[in-house]
């Protein structure tokens, strides 16, 4: 048994940190009633529900992919444990074989061949100029390489099988759950049984949307899996790795990048905004002063400004960094800060106008009159009062900046360039279109999830909005 | 009128002497001119005498604000601050990594920038509009629903892909326009127009739906019903009643990007190899041209800022209920 030493990287922390702000936050909602009625209500939209179920499984790989750690290597008993510079994810773990098994160069999805022709020695024949067999992609098929298809075909068969029968368990004790509200016979022979009222979507959370979603999600998921172990269901990119652990990898990159920016952002949004509507005078001229400028600067040009000058400060510390993952880490960090500044003035300018008209309401004149303090009268009227609009501009962000981290790592200014992002994916294998022949698995693969993710994203961000807008209802 | 214009060109002073300084913070505060001459040079043949030649030839060598070497308004005048950040309000913008006189350069790519920019604008806003008054027209139908779905799926789609997409199959697959390059004259059309297709396309997703929402907005007002009870026929509503209304908070997003189309966009350009302002921030940041990307962020600001009194102006002359104050 090797030993292993626990990394805890800084976006580690803020990951599991939002985690736990976003169960408080949910354990606040629960007791505010309006927010709870307004969260039952996207609990009803069937659109918003399946694409939450599609946010969440992309949730579970990035918050596998943030517990991290180092491999003690082998060393002479009695010495100091030396660890391996590698950092590791749990996620790295349990997707060992894709990490681990690489082909030389390019292989196209489910290849057993590699896709470059070199010249091979084969027994009794010389030098051969053929596509050489790869190492690991339909290795357990052997000699029977034509039958890949049938192979692998029958194995994603059982497998959608098992998975249909684990869905059925799934969807049988959320029946069991939905029927147990239903007291006697009498009641079901009116209502209908669990099973009926998910199926004629009659409960009032959209159990129907999730659980089909859930199905599709495990027969589709759970095949792709285990087949990634026997071949390259991605195929493998220019150095030979696996193009769905990139794929794997990158998710945890977009979602820090879509949750720790909003992060970073909203405090000095929703404060300066309050403020400045609150106390106006001298306070909002300044704040309003403030965000003019900085909404001035073209957002891209005052981030490529920014992350010029922290690539200066990280490359001229090179002494603050033990492993390149915490080098990269910390670039991923001052990136989510960058675009934090810059994009918290639209929604600072919507809170303070939200705030100049809640200030003249009278609840809020007959606190003052009371002598309430003003912090006070903020925290307590106003900042509930405003909730629906943070909440509206959190998730209308999240798809935006995923989608801007890609942009931004192709032009040179997002993540480090050893981070697996979506956009360093597209940006290694910009050139392969051109190639002759075509080499189209890795950009179809990184637009394919980014697409899926964002516009999961975008459904669930207009479910919210429509549930929390009071100007909608 | 004059008088309106007047005073907001007043107020812009202010906001633009805070872009100034915070673009002055941002390239010599946080780091030190030594820390640019190391990157520039190369952290590991890197010498003391390298670093104060490269500091002298670029005239970071002086003091940030106070020159207390100098006397009389020289003091002030011989310092990083007023030759680097000041002098950029005069449209001295000193010279590239190349030795380029950078203001030049600028003034020669704006074309090609506007070039591409520019029909993109108006055409992107024609079909956009267009697209979104039919879906607003066939509003709670089928085939509104369905033209929501496509345009919320079309903005699902990284910008990226409509670029690599397009040129592989437009230009290799079909192979219609070329790839990629900028001609001059008449003849740079058939670079122009692929482009510009994809930057229409890449845009109808999130604007068609934004104008679909306004123009919603605007049919349950209660001119319309007057409009409907006067008996005129739908498609007159729309056209002559909605349409005209729904351009005011159109205009507002619109009239804002109008001085910032000189700029260009960094990933078209890029993209298709043209010579314009956008490839020319896009080659600065690759090749960590500190005093390019530091005039791009100033004459962007500068736009911006145009851009927002055109704005006011506009926004005076289509409504005629808002009056200069």
């Amino acid at each position: 048994m090797t030993g292993f030493q626990i990394v805890v990287l800084w976006s580690d922390v803020l990951v599991w940190l939002l985690l736990a702000a976003g169960i408080g936050l949910g354990v606040l909602i629960s007791k505010s009633p309006p927010l709870l009625a307004a969260w039952r209500r996207v609990g009803a939209n069937r659109m918003g529900m399946a694409s939450a179920t599609i946010l969440l499984a992309f949730l579970l790989i990035g918050l596998l992919d943030s517990l991290h750690y180092r491999v003690a290597l082998d060393g002479k008993p009695g010495e100091k444990t030396q660890y391996g510079i590698e950092v590791l994810s749990l996620l790295d773990a349990l997707a060992a074989p894709l990490r681990t098994k690489n082909e030389k160069t390019y292989s196209a999805p489910f290849a057993t061949r590699l896709y470059a022709k070199e010249t091979v020695d084969v027994p009794g024949l010389g030098a051969v100029r053929e596509f050489p067999r790869l190492k690991h992609g339909g290795s357990h098929l052997g000699e029977r390489e034509d039958e890949v298809l049938a192979d692998a075909g029958f194995t994603a068969f059982r497998l959608a099988v098992l998975s249909l029968l684990a869905w059925l368990a799934v969807v049988a004790a959320v029946a069991t759950r939905v029927g147990a509200t239903a007291n006697t016979a009498a009641d079901i022979a009116v209502d209908g049984s669990g099973w009926q009222k998910i199926w004629r979507g009659e409960t009032v959370f959209a159990w129907n949307a999730v659980l089909a979603t859930l199905g599709l999600l495990l027969i589709v998921v759970v095949p792709l899996f285990y087949l990634s172990g026997q071949y390259h269901v991605f195929g493998t990119d220019k150095v030979g790795q696996d193009v769905l652990y990139q794929i794997l990898k990158s998710v945890r990159t977009a979602l820090i990048i879509g949750l720790v920016t909003t992060l970073v952002m909203l405090p000095m949004a929703v404060l300066l905004g309050i403020v400045a509507g609150y106390f106006r005078g001298w306070v909002d001229d300044v704040i309003q002063y403030l965000y003019t400028v900085l909404n001035s600067i073209p957002g891209v040009l005052l981030i490529a400004a920014a992350v010029l000058m922290m690539q200066v400060v990280i490359d001229s510390h090179p002494e603050w960094f033990a492993t390149a993952a915490e080098r990269a880490d910390l670039r991923l960090l001052a990136l989510c800060f960058i675009l934090g500044i810059t994009s918290w003035t639209g929604l600072c300018r919507l809170l303070r106008g939200e705030t100049l008209k809640l200030r003249e309401l009278e609840y809020i004149q007959a606190a003052q009159a009371f002598g309430v303090s003003s912090w006070r009268i903020i925290l307590r009227h106003i900042l509930p009062n405003l909730m629906h609009i943070v909440i509206i501009a959190l998730v209308m962000d999240f798809s935006g900046l995923v989608l801007a981290e890609a942009v931004l790592s192709y032009v040179g200014i997002g993540v480090d360039p050893t981070m697996t992002s979506f956009g360093t994916m597209i940006n290694n294998a910009r050139m392969e279109l051109g190639r002759e022949p075509v080499v189209w698995w890795s950009l179809a693969a990184a637009f394919s999830a980014m697409f899926i993710l964002v516009l999961a994203a975008n459904l669930f961000a207009d479910a919210v909005r429509d549930a929390f807008d009071p100007r909608a209802a | 009128m004059l008088a309106y214009i007047f005073r907001r060109l007043l107020f812009a002073i202010p906001i633009l002497i805070g872009v100034n300084l915070i673009t002055f913070a941002l390239f010599f505060i946080v780091n030190t001119p030594d820390d640019m001459a190391r990157m520039q040079l190369g952290v590991k043949r890197v010498t003391p005498e390298a670093i104060e030649k490269w500091k002298v030839e670029r005239g970071y060598d002086k003091p940030l604000f106070v020159n207390s070497a100098v006397d009389g308004l020289s003091t002030v005048t011989n310092t990083i601050f007023f030759e680097k950040s000041a002098r950029m309000f005069i449209g001295d913008f000193g010279r590239a990594e190349d030795g380029r006189d950078i203001a030049r350069e600028i003034s020669a790519r704006m074309l090609p920038s506007l070039a591409i920019a520019l029909p993109t604008f108006i055409l992107g806003l024609f079909v956009t509009i267009t697209l979104a008054l039919v879906l607003a027209f066939f509003r709670a139908t089928a085939f509104d629903f369905w033209g929501v779905v496509i345009c919320v799926a079309m903005m699902s789609i990284s910008g990226l892909f409509y670029i690599i997409g397009g040129q592989y199959l437009i230009s290799k697959v079909w192979r219609l326009v070329p790839i990629s390059g900028f001609g001059d004259g008449l003849d740079a059309w058939r670079f122009l127009i692929l482009p510009v297709v994809i930057g229409v396309v890449s845009g109808i997703g999130s604007s068609a739906r934004w104008y679909r929402t306004i123009f919603l907005e605007e049919v349950n007002k209660d001119y319309v019903r007057t409009a409907r009870a006067k008996g005129l026929p739908e498609t007159l509503v729309f056209f002559r009643h909605i349409l005209r209304n729904a351009l005011i908070p159109i205009l507002t997003g619109v009239v804002v990007v109008i001085p910032l189309l000189f700029m260009g966009s960094l990933l078209t350009e890029s993209f298709f190899g043209i010579p314009g302002l956008g490839s020319y921030t896009i080659d600065a940041i690759n090749a960590q041209d500190f005093a390019v990307v530091r005039s791009m962020v100033f004459i962007g600001s500068v736009l911006y800022i145009v851009g927002l009194i055109l704005t006011d102006i506009s926004y005076t002359l289509v409504d005629p209920r808002i009056r200069f104050s």
